[in-house]
């Protein structure tokens, strides 16, 4: 009951981030919240906006326990592109869609692991060590589709970035299982305390007897994961590989969104439920600035401005600020009572 | 208030306000011309807050600040800087990567045709060093030197800049004895060219020995100002604790007392090449062995093989005369093994997770991931250690680096006995914490070792050695080089097991300077 | 034209390697610093080196009295790819001898490629440059060693006389013809238009919603209601079609789209059928580029018309060059290629089949 109000808590600052968004495109545009039937499935904006946030919603749930150990995966982006292309060409060159999918995974888990061994083993720098990897990434990509947009008609891929299930389009199904798995798997076990301890202070988590180095690469591959389920997604989005834009800039907006989401870049306490309303956040701006009509000179400044409005709500200081005014009136409020 | 004639800066009433809590109430300080004025205070007594006061870091909420009879309101360091009141604080800071003489002169070097001057830099730098009997190569870079240089070179630069009242904070935390006597020769220098000096400490022996006068805060009040001379011992730390503190009437009889019962641990030839000499220890159940020596002579290192922090290339350890695998922190916790390490701040809390997190990490890590100590097991762990090591915390929940340094301190080792250790290794358990603090670490220990527990400690206080140690391996040069036991363990004789045979004073300050 | 917009990310992104080796430095440890980057940097010239000599490789040796020199930006996209092919087969096709060199995405390659160009005495010399500005000294080399430059696809800021011509495509013309098959079509029948755009900004972006706009001027039927950017890729073309539906009445108020490149029409295709409309019947569209997979939507019905950005460069400018060889006729300074228009009355899916194997 207390954990449960205290978790409310923590996700307040971003659920009102929502609502106020929500609000704002509903004002823009009055049919955002209708919602129908339509062969078989939701359909309306909101919808939308959970289908469209998938790619970086699943993206921030790894972010969001890298940057938690204090890391930083720059390379989700290159590895969307590269699981995309191999989910492509795996498809088109006749395996069945498990081996398919086993196989992307797979490569999904293999970039993490090259991320997680160069941080936790050769003790790079993350920002260092998965630059690397951003940068070869949309290469290799390149190469696997030989630069060209790799179509495929197999209905089963197909329908993880179209189809649904309980009336809910696929990709929504699986970001919002990911993200409780995710959850249950960190707060379930000890894996998050150790994850926070391990973001504080590492050499201090070491003396102390945790297995930092098997943390660390476990953070990334835990990333590599999300960020192939997160490609396949897009590819099958458009029936197509392209390994030119898949992904492309999606790991800031992943980053973005975890600290939307409020947890620090400096590591330490995260929460994937906040990280993931971070990601809805984004994705709200994003439809709700196409659905408002502006002319798209605009839509970067305003995206750009709400941000910075949600960023400087959350800032410390200004918390700090608030916290202080709606003390100090507590504080005068039962003198006046008395007074009177 | 009436200042006399010899006062060089005086603060009248302050006030400081943080939300939530009044961090100094009307709060009275007087600092004469020429004299060491020493200001103490349990942590948390708001020392530090009078002193940021004083430099302008905070704004005071109220008083009045005198500097040669003129009222002043600086309006941030480098303000106070100017009107003449320099601070040196414990971590230097200074740019390490610049050499001396431009950090003694940075922001005001002499220029020529508009371009920095490098040779008068240098040939100024030089001479100002040579008032404080510092010959050292200029040019070099700051982090090439010891700390105890260092300060003395923060500490030139601040008078250079200041000139009327320096402020020294917690100068000596990190130094070792020649290094201390070093800064206290700079200190004697400078009182009579007429300074006013602030001394903040923990460590009272140095008050007595530098400072004239003494004023002590407790809670954000003042206690009382005193002639050092004139104030005895028992009487200052009443009026800082505001009760008598049974450690520090404690007698040395005890010094005497031998652990009886088989050897458990038992070390031969461990070592690691460039940090520790090979060594043999043995360790019986319920003994403390202390550890004593210089910074720098190998103290640490000794506990870091000795845990696995650092691999040991050589030797073996055998527990109950089994091979025992040391080779990581890991490792030696599965040898039921624990370490509280000398730095806290960077080896042993983990900042932002709460007490009770702190508090049960190590038994949770040893566990293992998947089997996650139950929140009510946690919440119960939590409140019996703070109950049994007194640790003042609001609440289990509070991050831990709210905590006071002794709290913190109590807190790890709570981290420690929570895992049940058989061989518990404390680094400088008592560093940097508040006396209260302080005499409670040192009852613990005894406590833990009468439960059969085996400790090491590592101290540089060598009178709290003498009060727990069955024996003490005395450490010089990296090399376990004396082992005390019995009646053999008295100040003195460590004292002077450490300085060792004869050297020259110039072969003695090379050495603490290579090491430090 | 995708191409030019891929070619500004791929800047962009040339420049933000730059930046973060500035920034960043900082932040490799010691123990690495002073040869991370080169390290990183020998790893990608050796790949570079390798897909250049690749290159070079499959310059064909045919017993051609003429060579000509080519410099590639690079196969960044499918149409540069499909570029690269076409240009190879019509050198095969006229007996000439081509040498080809990719100049991965950097000016100084295409700088020493041309160079090594007239120091090898080619006999024509064909670029496709990378960036506009800098080539007043190679193309001066170039002029004095006698050697005709031709531009492809793009042109440079230089004095007219350092090249001979320039082939290629009128983005204007472009939206224009698509603009006009639309008016056609629709005949006077009152019409509700969403437009795709390319990437705010850019020129294939900026030109293409002219000429459609200009297609469009006394028409009045015909009234584009939403216009939004779709970054010329397939899941943004989806995404802002998805918002496009919800806006416009589930997409019942939407006659028309146009979309500035096949590929945002096609993800646009994927969004119409989710929505429960027929793309092609329910919602006309029409797009440019004619890469393969619009033909495909155009067989199946789900799409209406393309208008071609023909990777065909180089035809234009060998015929060019062999009547210039042959009686010493200057062509024109721009050679404009055709924007040829294709429906589905144009049997699409033997298109596709024909454009399947170009490497798009």
């Amino acid at each position: 009951m207390s954990m449960l109000g205290l978790y409310g808590k923590r996700l307040l600052p971003q659920f009102i981030a929502l609502a106020i968004i929500l609000g704002l495109v509903s004002i823009a545009f009055p049919g955002f919240f209708s919602l129908q039937v339509q062969n078989g499935r939701l359909y309306g904006s909101l919808i939308d906006i959970l289908n469209r946030g998938a790619p970086v919603a699943l993206l921030a749930i790894g972010m969001t326990v890298v940057i938690a150990t204090k890391g930083i995966d720059l390379s989700v982006g290159a590895v969307m592109a590269i699981c995309g292309a191999v989910a492509a060409s795996a498809i088109t060159s006749g395996y069945s869609l498990p081996a398919t999918l086993l196989l992307t995974v797979g490569v999904g888990v293999l970039c993490g692991l090259w991320n997680g061994i160069l941080v936790a083993i050769l003790d790079i720098q993350p920002i260092i060590a998965t630059l690397v990897l951003m940068v070869a990434g949309r290469g290799i990509a390149q190469m696997v589709t030989n630069g060209a947009i790799l179509t495929f008609n197999d209905e089963g891929l197909i329908f993880i970035g179209s189809g649904s299930l309980f009336g809910l389009p696929m990709p929504i199904v699986i970001w919002i299982t990911a993200g409780i798995l995710v959850a249950l798997l960190v707060r379930r076990t000890a894996l998050g305390m150790l994850i926070e301890a391990v973001g504080v202070n590492r050499r201090a988590s070491t003396l102390a007897g945790v297995s930092t180095p098997v943390l660390l690469i476990a953070a990334y591959v835990l990333s590599g994961l999300c960020a192939s389920v997160a490609g396949i997604i897009a590819a099958a989005d458009i029936r197509g590989a392209d390994a030119n834009n898949a992904g492309l800039w999606l790991e800031l907006d992943a980053i973005l969104a975890v600290v939307i989401g409020g947890t620090s870049l400096l590591g330490g306490r995260f929460s994937i439920a906040a990280s993931l309303l971070g990601a809805m956040i984004i994705q709200s701006i994003n439809t709700g600035i196409l659905l408002s009509g502006f002319p798209p000179e605009f839509n970067l400044i305003i995206k750009a401005a709400i941000i910075v409005f949600i960023l400087v709500l959350q800032s410390p200081k200004l918390q700090g600020t608030l916290a202080f005014f709606s003390r100090s009136n507590a504080a005068t409020k039962p003198a006046e009572s008395k007074a009177k | 208030m009436q200042a006399d004639r010899d006062t060089v800066l005086s603060a009248n009433r302050i006030d400081k306000v943080f939300p939530g809590a009044k961090a100094l109430s009307q709060v009275d300080f007087s600092l004469r011309r020429g004299e060491v004025h020493a200001l103490l205070g349990e942590n948390g007594a708001g020392k530090s807050t009078l002193v940021k006061c004083l430099t302008g870091a905070y704004h005071r909420d109220g008083g009045t600040i005198l500097l040669d009879g003129a009222e002043i309101d600086p309006r941030d360091t480098l303000d106070a800087q100017r009107l003449g009141i320099g601070t040196v604080y414990q971590e230097v800071n200074l740019l390490p990567n610049l050499s001396v003489a431009e950090n003694l002169f940075l922001g005001r070097q002499p220029r020529r045709f508009g371009l920095i001057d490098t040779g008068a830099v240098n040939r100024k730098a030089r001479a100002l060093l040579a008032e404080y009997e510092l010959d050292i190569d200029v040019t070099a870079g700051l982090d090439s030197f010891s700390v105890a240089i260092q300060q003395v070179i923060a500490i030139a630069r601040a008078v250079d800049v200041s000139g009327k009242v320096l402020i020294l904070d917690e100068p000596t935390a990190s130094l070792d004895a020649h290094e201390v006597a070093m800064l206290f020769r700079v200190v004697r220098r400078l009182k009579a060219r007429g300074l006013g000096i602030i001394f903040i400490t923990h460590f009272l022996e140095q008050v007595y020995e530098i400072t004239d006068r003494v004023t002590i805060l407790r809670n954000g009040q003042l206690v009382g100002t005193r002639d050092t001379a004139s104030l005895e011992r028992r009487e200052l730390i009443a009026m800082m604790l505001g009760r008598e503190l049974a450690a520090e009437v404690h007698d040395e009889s005890g010094a005497a007392k031998v652990a009886d019962g088989p050897v458990r641990f038992q070390f031969r030839g461990f070592g690691r090449k460039g940090r520790i000499d090979p060594f043999d220890l043995d360790v019986k159940a319920g003994e403390v062995i202390g550890i004593a020596g210089l910074l720098g002579s190998g103290r640490t290192e000794t506990a870091e093989v000795m845990f696995g922090a650092r691999r040991a290339d050589s030797g073996t350890a055998t527990i109950d005369g089994k091979a025992a695998d040391l080779s990581s922190p890991r490792a030696a916790i599965r040898q039921k093994f624990g370490f509280c390490p000398e730095d806290r701040k960077t080896d042993g809390i983990i900042g932002d997770l709460s007490v009770r997190e702190n508090i049960a990490l190590a038994l949770q890590a040893r566990r293992g991931w998947a089997r996650p100590i139950p929140r009510a097991e946690q919440d119960r762990l939590a409140a019996e250690y703070i109950k049994a090591l007194d640790i003042r915390t609001t609440d289990a929940e509070k991050p831990i680096r709210l905590l006071s340094g002794g709290n913190q301190q109590k807190a790890i080792l709570a981290r420690w006995l929570a895992t049940n250790p058989e061989f518990l290794i404390l680094d400088e358990p008592t560093r940097g914490i508040d006396v209260g603090a302080h005499a409670e670490i040192i009852r613990l220990i005894e406590t833990l070792c009468e439960k059969g527990m085996s400790l090491i400690v590592i101290s540089s206080e060598i009178e709290e050695l003498v009060v727990y140690s069955h024996r003490v391996i005395v450490l010089r040069d990296h090399q376990h080089v004396a082992e005390l036991t019995g009646a053999e363990i008295t100040t003195d004789s460590i004292v002077n097991t450490i300085a060792g045979p004869a050297k020259t004073p110039a072969e003695r300050s090379a050495a603490a300077g290579e090491i430090a | 034209m995708k191409t030019c917009v891929k070619n500004v990310e791929w800047l962009h992104f040339g420049a933000r390697i730059h930046f973060t080796k500035v920034i960043l430095y900082d932040y490799i440890p010691p123990s690495l610093r002073s040869d991370f980057w080169e390290e990183i940097m020998k790893f990608v010239k050796a790949l570079s080196c390798a897909t250049v000599l690749a290159g070079c490789v499959f310059s064909s040796v045919s017993a051609a009295d003429i060579t000509v020199g080519f410099s590639q930006i690079g196969s960044e996209s499918g149409w540069r790819a499909a570029e690269t092919t076409v240009t190879k087969q019509e050198a095969e096709k006229r007996g000439i001898d081509l040498k080809f060199a990719d100049a991965q995405q950097k000016q100084e390659n295409q700088i020493k490629a041309l160079r090594s160009f007239i120091a090898q005495g080619v006999d024509a010399i064909f670029v496709a440059p990378v960036v506009a500005t800098g080539w007043d000294e190679v193309l001066g080399e170039a002029k004095d060693a006698e050697i005709p430059v031709i531009l492809l696809d793009r042109t440079v800021d230089a004095d007219k006389s350092l090249y001979m011509t320039a082939v290629t495509s009128d983005l204007v013309h472009e939206g224009n013809v698509a603009g006009k098959w639309l008016v056609d079509t629709t005949a006077g029948k009152p019409c509700n238009v969403v437009e795709l755009q390319g990437t705010t900004g850019s020129s294939p972006a900026i030109d293409r919603k002219k000429g459609f706009e200009d297609a469009l001027k006394g028409h009045d039927n015909l009234k584009i209601v939403r216009s939004q950017t779709g970054d010329f890729t397939r899941t943004k073309g989806k995404e802002v079609m998805e918002s496009f539906l919800k806006a416009e009445n589930g997409g019942k108020n939407i006659c028309a789209l146009y979309a500035h490149n096949d590929d945002m029409a096609v993800g646009a295709i994927q969004a119409i059928k989710e929505a429960g409309l027929k793309p092609g019947t329910d919602i006309l569209v029409v797009s440019i580029d004619a890469v393969p997979d619009i033909f495909q939507a155009m067989a199946a019905g789900e799409a209406n018309a393309t208008v071609e950005l023909t990777p065909n460069m180089a035809g234009p400018a060998f015929d060019a060059l062999a009547a210039f060889k042959k009686d010493g006729k200057e062509p024109p300074k721009w050679i404009q290629t055709e924007s040829k228009l294709y429906t589905q009355a144009d049997e699409p899916q033997k298109v596709y089949e024909a454009k399947k194997g170009l490497g798009y």
